[in-house]
């Protein structure tokens, strides 16, 4: 029996109740993009999340309509999800910083106090 | 849109679901998520947690899906150009956060094809108040506004959860549901300070979806699948009575600011506890609805299935034999 809809567009389309049609394969939906968003110029692109597409220019298109629908995008990336080669969370311990690396870092170089300590023993004498 | 008003009577929750797992990792993760962080997709996750997540947050993808559906039926009879623009938007909106919540569950390894064949065989459940039809103008303004606020309800507790891509398309859903609340509110004011005629056009949706608003939280509390262990893993984020409660809080009163009335004489709130008090809306309808006997469950379904078969050619001549799966990274 065909489905009659308070909708006339569905009504239209004479579809069985009982339809046994539509089960997916699998891949049918293709493969993902990981998505790239630039938001300003000057900016850097940002991860936004991911669409499936069968290529890279559809993948765009599907990246413009899911994740640039309002606000501002001036720039947008898609690299396959193959191709993204990542880190593991259980080796998160090779980003630990060891006390001893402050060298790399502004703070650690002081030479306010030394000058002072200079100019007043210039002074004494 | 989403609620907890799913509820699949396949899902048992064991007793002892962390009977198998690791003591050592399983203290791990516990004691991160307790610390706030997130969990993300290739962290260790008990089996438990990982198979509740890919059920609850593909049933919202399918929410999603399938209430664009009723809203949908109005696009093309909405009065005006600048409310038909507008309902286009929210309904493409909606099936946004379908794709954005699709590829949040990828992340746990559940493929899209596999999604979609489960919502269109029956086997998995959606959201049971978009099983209700939108017979006029004012069901989809009173949709737009109030199913909209209980999901924003919902979700903006789930945000908070550990699941990180889950968290992630919330934030994201949360934000373009705001829209959707001020347009559906916009509606329901414009008919409620219009003629009496478009009065009395809101007061009967109002009065028809009263009872799918009660149940699009669940069942209450004593008698819905209640689990500590989930409450702890930050899946499930708050009881369906806590939700409705705020919801009722923030919603009742600018329904009766409006001079609307609601089909429920108990209804009102308790100063002293704070609770809002109401007729328990009827739940054996609600488990029939649930279980395929809904006015729309049947054309839902259909219509779904449908249009996957109508787009089989398009996705068949862009296929490439070459592609390979690979689960999306977060």
């Amino acid at each position: 029996m065909n489905i009659i809809s308070l909708d006339p567009r569905v009504t239209r389309s004479h579809i069985d109740e009982n339809t046994q049609e539509g089960i997916a394969n699998p891949l049918e939906h293709f493969q993902t993009y990981e998505v790239f968003e630039q938001k300003k110029r000057g900016t850097h692109h940002i991860h936004v999340g991911s669409v499936h597409a069968p290529s890279a220019e559809m993948a765009v298109i599907f990246a413009k309509e899911q994740y640039s629908r309002r606000g501002q995008c001036v720039n947008l990336w898609v690299v396959k999800t193959a191709d993204v080669f990542a880190t593991e969370y259980e080796d998160s311990d090779i980003f630990d910083t060891i006390s001893d690396k402050t060298y790399r870092e502004p703070e650690a170089y002081k030479v306010i106090d030394r000058i002072q300590a200079f100019k007043e023993r210039q002074k004494a004498n | 849109m989403y609620g907890n008003g799913y509820v699949d009577p396949e899902n048992k929750i064991t007793n002892s679901i962390t009977a198998n797992e690791d003591p050592i990792k399983l203290a791990e993760f516990e004691s991160r998520i307790a610390a706030g962080d997130k969990i993300e997709p290739m962290d260790w996750m008990p089996a438990e947690y990982k198979k509740q997540l890919v059920r609850m947050i593909e049933q919202h993808a399918h929410s999603e899906i399938i209430g664009a559906l009723p809203e949908g039926t109005w696009i093309t009879r909405a009065p005006g150009f600048r409310r038909k623009l507008a309902l286009m938007a929210k309904v493409q909106d909606e099936v946004g956060h379908g794709q954005l919540l699709y590829s949040a569950a990828e992340t746990l390894g559940k493929s899209r094809e596999a999604m979609t064949n489960d919502l269109i065989t029956g086997k998995s459940k959606y959201s049971n108040v978009f099983n209700y039809p939108a017979k006029t103008w004012a069901d989809s303004a009173v949709i737009a506004w109030l199913i909209d606020a209980g999901a924003i309800v919902n979700q903006l507790a789930n945000s908070k959860g550990s699941y990180g891509p889950y968290c992630r398309a919330l934030d994201r859903i949360c934000a373009e549901e705001s829209f959707h609340l001020k347009y559906g509110h916009d509606n329901v004011v414009f008919l409620a300070t219009g003629t009496p005629v478009q009065r009395a056009m809101v007061q009967d949706a109002l009065n028809r979806w009263w009872e799918p608003i009660m149940h699009f939280f669940g069942p209450p509390d004593k008698e819905s699948i209640h689990s500590e262990t989930l409450m702890r893993w930050k899946v499930k984020m708050g009881s369906n009575d806590d939700m409705r409660n705020m919801f009722l809080d923030m919603y009742v009163p600018k329904i009766w600011d409006l001079g609307l009335t609601l089909p429920d004489p108990n209804l009102h709130k308790n100063e002293e506890t704070g609770r809002w008090e109401y007729t328990e809306p009827n739940w054996e309808v609600f488990k029939q609805v649930i279980n395929g006997n809904g006015p729309c469950n049947k054309e839902r379904l259909a219509v779904r299935r449908k249009a996957e078969e109508n787009g089989r050619w398009v996705r068949k001549a862009l296929a490439k034999p070459t592609e390979k799966y690979v689960t999306p990274l977060s």
